[in-house]
């Protein structure tokens, strides 16, 4: 294959990659942002939400674009409440304490990851995409679903954008995150906020998982990954700062195709991780984070 | 009054209970011993990425083991199989092996899939000499790597498969090969004994493209794939490799695009019919032991997937969604009859008979088939520590994978790399 298409492949391929990441990773930011917590379950969140897509694939007959859109609302959904539990039952009862809070949420993880293996099982199964459309290049073939993803990852994010900006939840929830103490003295219903911080994070996690599943299979595992690329953007691009989470996973996303594709993947990972401790070491807020 | 005898015994009672007991611990030891059970340890892939393996090598070793406790058990004695996961994970392998030998006292401890765990657990049941019969494929038993403890009784090994694939490859499908492999050992094997076995029937391997073995995306790897190649060899394992074959095919789409040539571990487990996989329609699979049972299948097949649960088209008879890993999990049935002919042909009763039980094993040539080994008949060489049978290639026709060819046993031979039985135990 010639340099041309070959490039323009690898950028298809990485944008692919930057749209999930986006998601996943600015529902990480966000539940950081304002609750102070690391969420280590963020990634069994992502993969709940694959997993329930194809649960509710296999009880919505019909055609595939119906039972898609059926679990693109149904996943993000039930995972969301399952985090407003969580948050309820386990995060508030430990004060929201940095420390705490990540031991808690690595149980968390294993508690899902495991459920997950006894109920649903070992296998990768997989989910039909909503339409099958193959966009023939005159040098390769592409799913045309693969560009939903990013379209619809575009508009997701718009709308997150628009809500934290332009809404009066969007406002409390930003009042909440620079003064928690402030806000609540002017009557914010804290614990509300944090619940709906917490939910809409997992619920974003779930939604990047129904995206993907189409593409990869639903399977146990399958959130670790996505939990390794979500910390590393969001510390690239500063924990807090969804401009800077997003910018970052267009950065991680490209360069992720474009090196894979011309050198190796294992490269790639490897120049994502020395960009994380070079950004550690000289700019620890982050690309864009605020200095607290 | 009554009082306790318990704590007042009366001399009476103390002379009954004492002879009693002396009496119970005279009896001949052989007594008890014939009625224990033989414990025989599975290394599990319960977890991790080998578990869709590791489900259904639970359901074949249990069936195996019921038809030998229904058929009088091993040497008169009952068989008791203890399952412990592994994870899928080499450190956690080896200290399985350790566990089921040590704690739970398994006479021979059974070893699993991937290469990756059996080369990791292997040294550990050379240091306490137990028995290792592994069903992992791999060529690292038959090259010399191990040791004289860990034997493959049940399995061709990976060498063996594709030495027998090239002739037929190469005289029908095409001589330029490309080949997309997994980037350890197995996939090594893949690389190193295909291209040699190519080489020697005037064919080239032309490319060889090693993906990660965790790797969830492989549209980038496709562009390495060169123009001219006449074959695409492709072997892949773990829980992607539905999202493998997809990508393949959307990555030719409608395009020109060469013929392929596939282990069925690439969709081990999964359905050919998946929406997305149509492309496969007319491509071949090499097959251990055929999914889909063919028209002119041995006599003890039906009993065998009766056995197993699984039905004609390679599902399981409760749920036809779940695909079995059809073309490996026979290893698992077949290793448990070889235990049991090499415990009955060497006397074995217990763990002071490990050694004998491993010569019994080495002294075994001949297997033939039956409903000890529905893949087929087979041959022990004992110096390799190596089992090799027939293997199969299928055609994807309608969804379905069709017996095209059966290779003979001589396609496969090579060379014996080692001889374990001048090793010292």
């Amino acid at each position: 294959m010639t340099f041309g298409p070959f490039l323009l492949l690898a950028l298809m391929e990485g944008l692919v990659t930057a749209a999930v990441l986006a998601l996943a990773a600015s529902g990480l930011s966000l539940v950081f942002g304002v609750m102070r917590v690391v969420n280590v379950a963020h990634g069994a969140f992502y993969m709940l939400g694959a997993v329930l897509a194809w649960a509710v694939a296999q009880h919505v007959p019909g055609p595939a674009a119906i039972a898609f859109a059926a679990a693109i609302i149904v996943a993000p959904l039930v995972v969301g409440a399952l985090a407003a539990a969580t948050d309820g039952l386990i995060l508030k009862r430990l004060n929201y304490d940095p420390e705490a809070t990540i031991v808690a949420t690595i149980g968390l993880l294993y508690m899902i990851e495991q459920a997950t293996l006894s109920l649903y099982g070992p296998n990768a199964n997989p989910v039909q995409a909503p339409f099958e459309w193959r966009i023939q290049l005159p040098w390769f073939g592409y799913s045309g679903y693969k560009l939903f993803v990013v379209l619809a990852a575009c508009v997701v994010l718009l709308t997150l954008w628009a809500f934290i900006t332009r809404t009066k939840a969007g406002l409390i929830m930003r009042a909440t995150q620079v003064d928690r103490t402030t806000a609540r003295s002017f009557g914010i219903n804290v614990d509300r906020v944090y619940m709906g911080t917490f939910a809409l994070g997992a619920g974003l996690a779930a939604l990047a998982g129904v995206l993907i599943v189409p593409i990869q299979q639903a399977h146990y595992l399958m959130g670790g990954d996505t939990l390794l690329l979500s910390f590393i953007v969001v510390i690239i691009g500063g924990l807090g700062s969804l401009r800077g989470t997003l910018i970052a996973a267009i950065v991680i996303g490209l360069c992720d195709g474009v090196i894979s594709m011309f050198f190796a993947p294992t490269l790639a990972k490897i120049l994502a991780t020395l960009l994380v401790a070079m950004v550690l070491v000289f700019r620890p807020q982050g690309l864009f984070g605020a200095r607290s | 009054m009554t009082r306790n005898t318990l704590l007042h015994p009366t001399r009476r009672n103390l002379l009954l209970t004492s002879g009693a007991g002396l009496l119970a611990a005279a009896l001949p030891g052989h007594v008890g011993a014939q009625a224990a059970p033989i414990k025989i340890g599975f290394q599990l892939h319960r977890t991790g990425i080998g578990a869709s393996y590791g489900r259904w090598y639970e359901r074949t070793a249990q069936a195996a083991i019921k038809l030998i406790n229904d058929g009088g058990g091993i040497g008169g004695r009952p068989v008791e199989i203890l399952f412990e996961d592994d994870a899928t994970d080499p450190k956690r392998g080896s200290e399985v092996v350790d566990k089921l030998t040590q704690s739970d006292g398994c006479d021979v401890v059974m070893g699993t899939l991937f290469s990756h765990v059996v080369i990791g657990s292997a040294p550990r049941a050379g240091e306490l000499k137990v028995p290792y019969l592994v069903c992992s494929e791999g060529y690292h038993v038959a090259s010399g790597m191990l040791n004289r403890w860990t034997l493959q009784p049940g399995i061709t090994d990976v060498r063996s498969q594709i030495a027998s694939m090239a002739p037929w490859v190469s005289a029908n499908l095409g001589k330029k090969v490309t080949m997309i492999f997994p980037d350890f050992a197995f996939g090594h094997d893949h690389r190193d004994f295909f291209t040699a076995a190519m080489a020697a029937q005037g064919g080239e391997v032309i490319a060889q493209i090693a993906i990660p073995p965790t790797e969830t995306s492989f549209t980038r790897y496709f562009p390495q794939i060169p123009a001219e190649t006449e074959v695409l060899y492709h072997v892949m394992v773990g829980p992607a490799v539905l999202t493998f074959v997809k990508e393949l095919g959307e990555f030719y789409g409608s395009g020109a695009k060469p013929p392929f040539f596939g282990f069925i571990d690439s969709l081990e487990a999964v359905d050919t019919a998946t929406p997305g996989l149509e492309f496969l329609e007319g491509s071949y699979f090499w097959e251990g032991h055929n999914r889909v049972k063919p028209a002119d299948a041995g006599e003890h097949e039906a009993a065998y997937r009766a056995a197993v649960g699984v039905d004609d088209n390679g599902a399981s008879v409760s749920d036809t969604a779940d695909v079995a890993t059809y073309s490996h999990m026979f290893s698992t049935w077949e290793t448990l009859f070889a235990i049991k002919a090499g415990m009955e042909a060497s006397g074995y009763t217990g763990p002071t008979d490990r050694q004998k039980f491993v010569e019994a094993m080495e002294a075994m040539a001949d297997l033939p088939y039956g409903i000890e080994r529905p893949q087929g008949a087979k041959v022990f060489n004992g110096k390799t520590h190596q089992v090799f049978g027939t293997q199969n290639i299928s055609q994807v026709q309608g969804g379905k994978l069709i017996r095209v060819h059966q290779t003979s046993m001589a396609d496969g031979a090579y060379k014996d790399a080692v001889d374990y039985t001048t090793m010292s135990f």
